[in-house]
């Protein structure tokens, strides 16, 4: 009696879902043409000799020999790990601080919240114009303790090679603690509150418990917190550019903007595509153990 | 309330610990005054000041003359308000040898932000919403090779960018501008939309295909109805984050398309002529203005929002 | 007349079989329940035949139609789920007509069904509200109207009880019976709870790791389970098992359980018992008599350990044979921790099954 209907038959696997995979096309040509696509495009092109054009010219590990022995490279690198260890440093500790006062049941928690965060609605470029005016010599800081009566009080980090990559790291801190300090009080909301009772049931003192048992029942949060910051500590331009524009002479530049100068200004695309090959790097180094711990054993997030 | 009774207790606990077994002791302090609220409080206040302290200076700095800056100091509340330091960073400020002021990237930014904010949210919507209703054979990898390109630093795919955008003969243009932000927007957003849709309850979903609705009806009929916070959150993310792009702006248009944020730095940084410091800051606030807008406005979403897209670093 | 026939169904995901070769027909205009723990695969049956899961291998044939490959909306089927899956956005008319709306029917067709589903289910005052100010019964009458204007003959349920307490559970189980009384339709009934599966079915699948254990009548389920885990699954407090061996001595049968031998030449076998085999005797808490055995009939002397009053029965906990077993007597009956006792077996209401198959002898 049942002959053979239109459902008897399986459908043809590439039709099945059909919209869906039609809805999924601008997330496929992303991922496969621009993620992986021109990730490995610029990790080719950085083996070639490439100038003001692409060219598969290839000259082994030429341009990164270059790189390593170009000083401009090597104050981006050095500028980018003081930067990186103190703002992962500083941000961390200030935000989980923040955090654990914000989270005292305290009252306009919701206005404290708001200025701390405010920074980070901002661009780049204004929080380095308003921190390029706040050091300014002349008018800033520096003039306002000096006009107190604290004549020989020096703060000039916008003009000091030694101390310029400071003055960027206040403004970063200004523009970023607010986000970890979000972040981490998000984690210790999720905390199960009668760990707490516990806590004092066993008659622990507070900064005991924050140390001994809450810290390391983040761990998940601080770890993502850690890599978000990084991630983003390696990507930093912007602020450089809108702050000291990579001066003075040399002194405040990062990796991210060697790759966009020599990209886009001294024509010489080989450069650029080494040095941003050396940023992917950095990138891996930080970002494949911390995918291999979340996601590698047994698929904790669907 | 509860926590920090038992927290204001352990601290007693702590300092007293040596008569713990002399018993109750009176009642609990719940004076307004006590060590630990002035601690708490005057922390936070504090840290409340330093962070407000930039953007005072910044307003006062541009409500001042020229004269006065040079004069005072930048703290100082101006003596005599001013508002030509705003009408000039508006109107006549000078980038190279255009002087229309900020107005012109302001425009440009407009211009930029509605579609790409538009345009990237529907793909990335629509592109959660597959992935988690409708998952088909591969959709994971692609998925996952999305947000792992999240974390590849910009700068490793610019210039094949620039490529394709150059063949499809929208390099410069701003429309080639959209495209990228669409792009670099959607491993978040997805991420972001696939996790709310996979949150509602399954059986929605099958009930409606139950009833005959296919993949765009239960979208427009059943999904998007019930998302709109979703959207609104997604709509902060992407407003504060394209207006406040700089790299894609300087690397993907033209200097007549530059978003606001490079007129600004161009402005400001400009080697050219006298530092107008008060003209600088009023074009920094207006350049501001826009994301913090939406910032004071949207309140606790911009909170799920940037948590969501942290990512974005 | 078959309705709704699954023929060598297979189901897995990746490596993970969830239901391999599974058969099933279903006669129309009956009700039949699908029961089983969480993961044994009743739900994910359901959804098979429902078309929200694309199967492995095998085929779906509703009214002589094969459907294995048809979207759900073409199957002829209405589904009714656990967390009601009323769309939030729309008033209860809405919820009702989208289906209708989506299939193009026309408005005065759509009217008329609404009108009628709302009527029979009584919910006409609710048709402007929306979900979110519904009662939780009222939500679940409503989902129920969603698949009575489909105009389907077979309905599906996915545990549409599970969300509500206990008092609107029962309401509601009596409304779907009578539901089910006035459309005669055919009903695939999803749930974990036995006494909705007792009370609604007229046949029960008893079903554990995507196999069908056991199906037939609620009463044959009942009192005679095919298997062990069939036994154990069905009845609260569960059925007392006594694993021992068969006897034969002057005639009768005994099972040896620890130095207790039972008699069990009562017993309706349908395999005779062989002396020496190995075997688990079972029976029932109610079919346990308490002194209530004739002095020349064969009893067992036993202590109370625990006693519960539920009211209606009392529950007597005691260990015979070296093992704990329950007792359903009725309330009036008091019997204190420590009473000494005489119980009797009702043999014809036993079930004796194999040790080692575990099935029914």
């Amino acid at each position: 009696m049942t002959g053979l209907t239109r459902g008897s038959v399986r459908p043809n696997q590439w039709l099945r879902n059909l919209n869906a995979k039609i809805a999924s096309i601008p997330m496929i040509l992303t991922a496969l043409v621009i993620f992986v696509g021109g990730t490995a495009w610029t990790v080719v092109y950085s083996f070639t000799n490439s100038k003001l054009l692409p060219r598969l010219k290839f000259v082994g590990l030429d341009q990164y020999e270059r790189l390593w022995e170009a000083p401009r490279w090597i104050i981006s690198i050095q500028n980018l790990a003081v930067f990186g260890f103190f703002s992962l440093i500083f941000s961390l500790v200030i935000g989980f601080v923040l955090a654990a006062l914000m989270d005292q049941k305290i009252r306009f928690e919701n206005t404290f919240r708001t200025i701390m965060l405010y920074p980070f609605a901002l661009s780049f470029i204004v929080t380095g114009l308003v921190w390029q005016w706040l050091l300014n010599p002349q008018y800033g800081i520096q003039s306002i303790v000096r006009s107190l009566g604290w004549e020989s009080f020096s703060f000039d980090p916008l003009y000091d090679s030694d101390i310029v990559i400071y003055g960027i790291l206040i403004a970063a801190l200004w523009q970023g603690t607010g986000l970890v300090m979000c972040l981490m009080l998000a984690g210790l909301r999720g905390i199960d509150e009668d760990i707490w009772k516990a806590a004092r049931v066993d008659g622990i003192p507070m900064w005991k418990t924050y140390v001994l048992i809450i810290i390391p029942m983040m761990r998940g949060v601080i770890i993502t917190t850690l890599v978000i910051i990084a991630s983003g500590i390696v990507k930093v331009y912007d602020l450089v550019v809108a702050q000291t524009s990579g001066g003075p002479g040399i002194a405040s530049e990062v990796p991210a903007k060697y790759v966009y100068d020599y990209m886009f200004l001294a024509q010489n695309l080989g450069q650029g595509f080494a040095a941003s090959t050396m940023m992917l790097l950095t990138v891996a180094i930080i970002i494949v153990p911390w995918a291999y711990l979340e996601f590698g054993g047994g698929r904790k997030r669907g | 309330m509860d926590n920090l009774a038992s927290k204001s207790a352990l601290k007693r606990h702590e300092a007293e610990d040596t008569r713990i077994k002399a018993g109750p002791r009176g009642s609990k302090p719940r004076s307004a005054l006590s060590r630990r609220n002035i601690i708490v409080y005057g922390t936070l206040i504090l840290v409340a000041v330093y962070y407000l302290l930039p953007l005072y200076v910044m307003i006062v700095t541009s409500l001042k003359g020229m004269p006065e800056i040079r004069v005072g100091n930048i703290f100082a509340p101006p003596l005599e308000i001013t508002f030509e330091p705003w009408v000039k960073a508006w109107a006549e400020a000078c980038t190279g040898l255009n002087c229309d002021g900020l107005s012109r990237g302001f425009w440009n930014s407009v211009r930029i932000t509605v579609p790409s904010v538009l345009i990237s949210i529907a793909v990335a919507s629509v592109n959660g919403y597959a992935l988690a209703n409708w998952r088909f054979k591969g959709a994971d990898l692609f998925f996952t090779i999305l947000i792992i390109g999240a974390f590849i630093p910009y700068q490793v795919m610019i210039y094949p960018i620039v490529i394709v955008l150059r063949e499809m003969g929208v390099y410069g243009t701003l429309t080639g501008l959209v495209i990228v932000h669409t792009i670099f927007g959607m491993p978040i957003l997805t991420l972001l939309f696939r996790n709310y849709f996979a949150g509602l309850p399954e059986e929605l979903f099958k009930a409606a295909r139950v009833d005959g609705a296919g993949f765009w009806t239960i979208y427009l009929k059943i999904m998007l109805p019930m998302s709109l916070p979703i959207f609104v959150v997604a709509m902060i993310l992407q407003v504060t984050g394209i207006w406040n792009d700089f790299l894609f702006g300087v690397v993907f248009t033209r200097p007549e398309y530059y978003p606001m944020t490079v007129q600004l730095n161009n402005i400001v940084n400009s080697v050219q002529g006298v530092k107008e410091y008060n003209v600088n800051m009023a074009a920094t606030i207006l350049t501001g203005l826009v994301p913090l807008t939406v910032y004071f406005v949207s309140g606790r979403l911009f909170v799920r929002g940037i948590a969501a897209g942290a990512v974005k670093g | 007349m078959t309705s709704v026939s699954v023929r060598d169904l297979s189901l897995s995901f990746g490596a993970v079989t969830v239901l391999d070769k599974l058969n099933l027909d279903i006669d129309h205009g009956e009700f039949l329940v699908l029961l089983g723990s969480s993961g044994c695969g009743k739900s994910t049956l359901l959804n098979c035949i429902a078309g929200l899961l694309d199967v492995t291998d095998g085929q779906i044939i509703i009214h002589d139609r094969n459907v294995t490959w048809e979207e759900p909306k073409d199957r002829g089927i209405g589904m009714v789920f656990q967390s009601y899956a009323l769309y939030p956005q729309m008033s209860v008319e809405k919820n009702l007509s989208f289906g209708l709306q989506v299939a193009r029917v026309p408005q005065a067709e759509i009217d008329k069904r609404v009108k009628r589903a709302a009527e029979i289910l009584q919910i006409q005052p609710l048709l402007k509200r929306k979900p979110s100010e519904l009662s939780g019964g009222q939500r679940q009458r409503v989902a129920i109207g969603r698949a009575l204007v489909r105009d389907v003959d077979v309905f599906l349920f996915d545990e549409p009880l599970s969300n509500l307490d206990a008092k609107l559970r029962s309401e509601l189980r009596v409304e779907i019976k009578r539901l089910h009384q006035s459309l005669k339709n055919t009903m695939i009934y999803v749930t974990h709870d036995q006494i909705e599966a007792l009370t609604l079915a007229d046949r029960i699948a008893v079903m554990k790791s995507g196999v069908i254990q056991q199906l037939a009548d609620p009463m044959t389920i009942y009192n005679a389970p095919e298997n062990l885990f069939v036994a154990g699954f069905i009845g609260s407090p569960s059925m007392n098992f006594f694993r021992g061996e068969v006897e034969a001595k002057e005639g009768r049968s005994f099972v040896r359980v620890d130095g207790t031998a039972f008699d069990v030449t009562a017993y309706p076998a349908s395999v005779p018992l062989k002396p020496g085999q190995k075997v688990v005797l079972g029976v029932r808490p109610e079919h346990v008599k308490v002194d209530e055995a004739r002095t020349d009939e064969p009893a067992h002397q036993a202590t109370v350990d625990i006693e519960e009053p539920m009211g209606a029965d009392n529950l007597l906990w005691l260990t015979l044979a070296g093992q704990p077993m329950s007792v359903r007597i009725a309330g009036k009956r008091r019997y204190p921790p420590g009473s000494s006792v005489r119980l009797s077996f009702d043999m014809g209401v036993a079930s004796i099954f194999d040790a080692a198959s575990e099935n029914r002898l």
